[in-house]
């Protein structure tokens, strides 16, 4: 599958001809439990999420804000783990053979589990992409080459730091999609203007034909429609996460009730993203 | 078996930042321009004698080295074997190494036209250092410490407040050093444009473990020559605590490649490696990635860091500088650890004996010291490197030894 269509490519070529931005929904896997938060990964095409970026726990994730490293803990908590993650995805292929996953971590785990194992593990689960956030593209070669073996498509990140000169770097060797991050700053804070998102897309459109997924700072359905309608694919994934912990604020959450209101947020975030173009 | 010895142990890091697999440079894409800009910036600096000149001023006048090496007489003749020397690096402004790297790096951030400087600290030296250069250069700086080394070294919070630094406490995960440096890094990212990130080991994405060794090694510059002054000929031995391992890698990387001299760091075994309950992450860690560098990390079989724990706070990081795991894999250094209490032991020790309160840091090295220094011959020189004094340990030491603190 490594040189051919895999779900990714299928995907963005379905959206592309139905003329519309796709919706990444995040997830922390196992926030706040293993079964919720498989439940909740069930949900998830059915509640409009194009494409699934599940998160793999871990005790120092630098590039994350107050809201996903709370999920994290929540989850270290339950005692998920990478080999779990990778477990979790499996169970949902049963289901949804169509659905592409990108899995996305600090590279710590990916590195102990052993990056020629956890290719080949991943792949098998039904893991399409990898997003290594703490693995630019200077440092990434040893995990990019049994991915790319494995069939997995390797997903950098662009940042509004990431200047014409340093582009060419991250876009060589670069699948699946490029995810923009649209703000100098950690997820869950600050949004991008959508003037600010319509020239990092335009930008980066002169220099790659590969879809671009946007994410950081997009909380509501009307921020979404804003991204979908300029780029290729709208992320989010603090905005799920606090719902999560909103709903263990009150007492003795249901486990149905959580995984309804999050996927009732997932609702209202993909008919921003589809009505975008509308 | 030890590996076959290299031509040189000096060489390090490549031009990617790596010392063997370790080192590099492992963060997120937003900050690969700023590192790869401070690298820019640091080697136009080595390259422009004026940099240097300044650095050598402050060196001298501010700072106020060269830092004396002592002959530790009473503590020699308490063991009865080697002969002991201190290098007083406790004797600097400040009270620490960390001066060293803080003077050079904020010239570095002043350089660079930025306005404002960020850092991480454990036991508080650090961001004293930090704030005390960003007072002197007129720098707003904000410091990132853990919750719970706010409260074991609240001396240095004060001193960090007096001198104009914001002190800002990392609530998160374990609340140590290694969640403040967490903090940092996310600070460092929502504010690319105006904001230095004044790193205080020899550990980080490269070239922060290169360049905070070079401006720590005129420890081991000096000392060299007072040695070859008090002694005629170098040491037989070097011993230095290691935490990050920033005192250890400045005394140590001038004798790398001097066979004769054997080198030890000594890292904090807490309540003991087999309690679990310590912060040596080469005794009992693995490698693996975390704060922009591979290393040894203490870690779970999922990868996940684990906490680490030290009565000093300046040796509680579950990492260590990438150099250091490159020569602990070489064969070169040795490195050993000691407990808590051995480290409570040789605090009060030295403090009897000779005068000097050491920080709890340098302690752990003395307490390696104990143990081997009535083994050898008399004729035997050990050189420790005395990197911080102990004024701020004084209400933890109190609390850990049931004394009331000021009775």
């Amino acid at each position: 599958m490594s040189a051919g269509e895999g779900r990714l490519e299928r995907r963005f070529e379905a959206l592309r001809e139905a003329g519309r931005g796709g919706f990444v929904s995040y997830i922390s896997a196992g926030d706040p439990d293993r079964e919720t938060s498989l439940a909740i990964l069930r949900g998830l095409p059915a509640a409009g999420a194009d494409v699934i970026e599940i998160g793999v726990p871990f005790t120092d994730p630098m590039a994350d804000g107050p809201a996903i490293q709370a999920a994290n803990q929540r989850a270290l908590r339950g005692g998920m783990t990478l080999r779990g993650t990778l477990e979790m995805v499996q169970e949902f292929r049963r289901q949804d053979n169509d659905t592409p996953i990108a899995l996305m971590g600090y590279f710590n785990p990916i590195y102990r589990y052993g990056v020629e194992a956890f290719s080949r593990d991943a792949a098998a689960a039904g893991i399409d992409g990898l997003i290594v956030v703490d693995l630019p593209p200077e440092e990434d070669a040893e995990l990019r080459v049994p991915a790319l073996a494995a069939g997995l498509r390797v997903i950098r990140l662009t940042a509004p730091t990431s200047d014409d000169r340093r582009l060419p770097r991250i876009l060589e060797g670069a699948g699946g999609f490029i995810y923009h991050v649209a703000i100098t700053g950690i997820t869950g804070t600050t949004s991008a203007s959508a003037d600010a998102v319509a020239a990092a897309v335009e930008r980066l459109r002169r220099h790659t034909d590969l879809p671009l997924a946007v994410g950081f700072g997009i909380r509501t359905p009307e921020q979404a429609a804003e991204v979908a309608r300029v780029a290729d694919a709208a992320v989010v994934g603090s905005a799920l996460v606090q719902r999560i912990a909103d709903c263990l604020e009150h007492e003795k959450p249901e486990p149905e009730e959580i995984v309804e209101s999050v996927l009732s947020l997932v609702r209202d975030l993909a008919g921003g993203v589809r009505s975008a173009r509308a | 078996m030890k590996p076959e010895p290299l031509n040189t142990y000096r060489a390090g890091p490549d031009e990617h930042g790596h010392f063997g697999i370790y080192g590099g440079r492992y963060v997120a894409e937003t900050l690969m321009p700023l590192i790869l800009e401070v690298e820019r910036a640091y080697r136009d600096a080595q390259q422009d004698p004026s940099f240097q000149a300044e650095l050598d001023y402050y060196l001298k006048h501010y700072v106020g080295r060269p830092s004396p090496l002592y002959f530790a007489e009473r503590l020699t003749r308490h063991f009865g074997g080697a002969k002991i020397y201190f290098k007083r690096d406790e004797l600097n402004h400040t009270g620490s190494h960390k001066a060293n790297n803080c003077i050079g790096q904020a010239l570095l951030a002043r350089r660079m036209g930025k306005r404002r400087v960020i850092a991480e600290t454990g036991a508080g030296q650090h961001g004293v250092a930090v704030a005390t250069f960003c007072a002197l250069f007129d720098i707003p700086c904000v410091i990132y410490m853990g919750e719970v080394d706010m409260e074991r070294q609240a001396p240095n919070v004060f001193r960090m407040r007096l001198l104009g630094a914001e002190v800002r406490a990392a609530k998160s995960g374990s609340r140590t050093l290694k969640d403040a440096m967490n903090e940092a890094l996310r600070d460092w990212v929502a504010n690319v444009d105006t904001t230095y990130y004044l790193i205080g080991t020899a550990a980080g994405p490269h070239p922060y473990p290169e360049m905070v060794r070079n401006f720590q090694s005129v420890i081991g510059r000096e000392a060299r020559e007072q040695i070859m002054e008090a002694e005629g000929r170098l040491p037989d031995t070097l011993v230095a605590c290691i935490g990050g391992g920033s005192n250890a890698i400045g005394l140590f990387h001038p004798f790398l490649d001097d066979p004769s001299v054997r080198i030890v760091g000594v890292e904090a075994a807490g309540h003991g490696i087999s309690t679990g309950q310590h912060a040596a992450s080469i005794t009992g860690g693995a490698p693996g990635v975390l704060h922009g560098n591979r290393t040894y990390l203490l870690q779970d079989a999922d990868g996940q860091i684990a906490e680490a724990h030290s009565i000093s706070a300046g040796l509680d990081y579950p990492g260590i500088g990438p150099e250091h795991a490159w020569l602990r894999d070489s064969g070169r250094v040795d490195y050993v650890s000691a407990t808590d209490d051995e480290a409570l032991d040789a605090f009060k020790l030295c403090t009897r004996l000779e005068g000097i309160i050491p920080a709890l840091e340098p302690a752990h090295a003395l307490a390696h010291v104990a143990r081997i220094a009535g083994e050898l011959p008399s004729d035997h020189l050990i050189v420790m490197n005395m990197c911080g004094r102990g004024d701020k340990d004084v209400p933890s030491v109190a609390k850990a030894l049931g004394m009331d603190n000021g009775a």
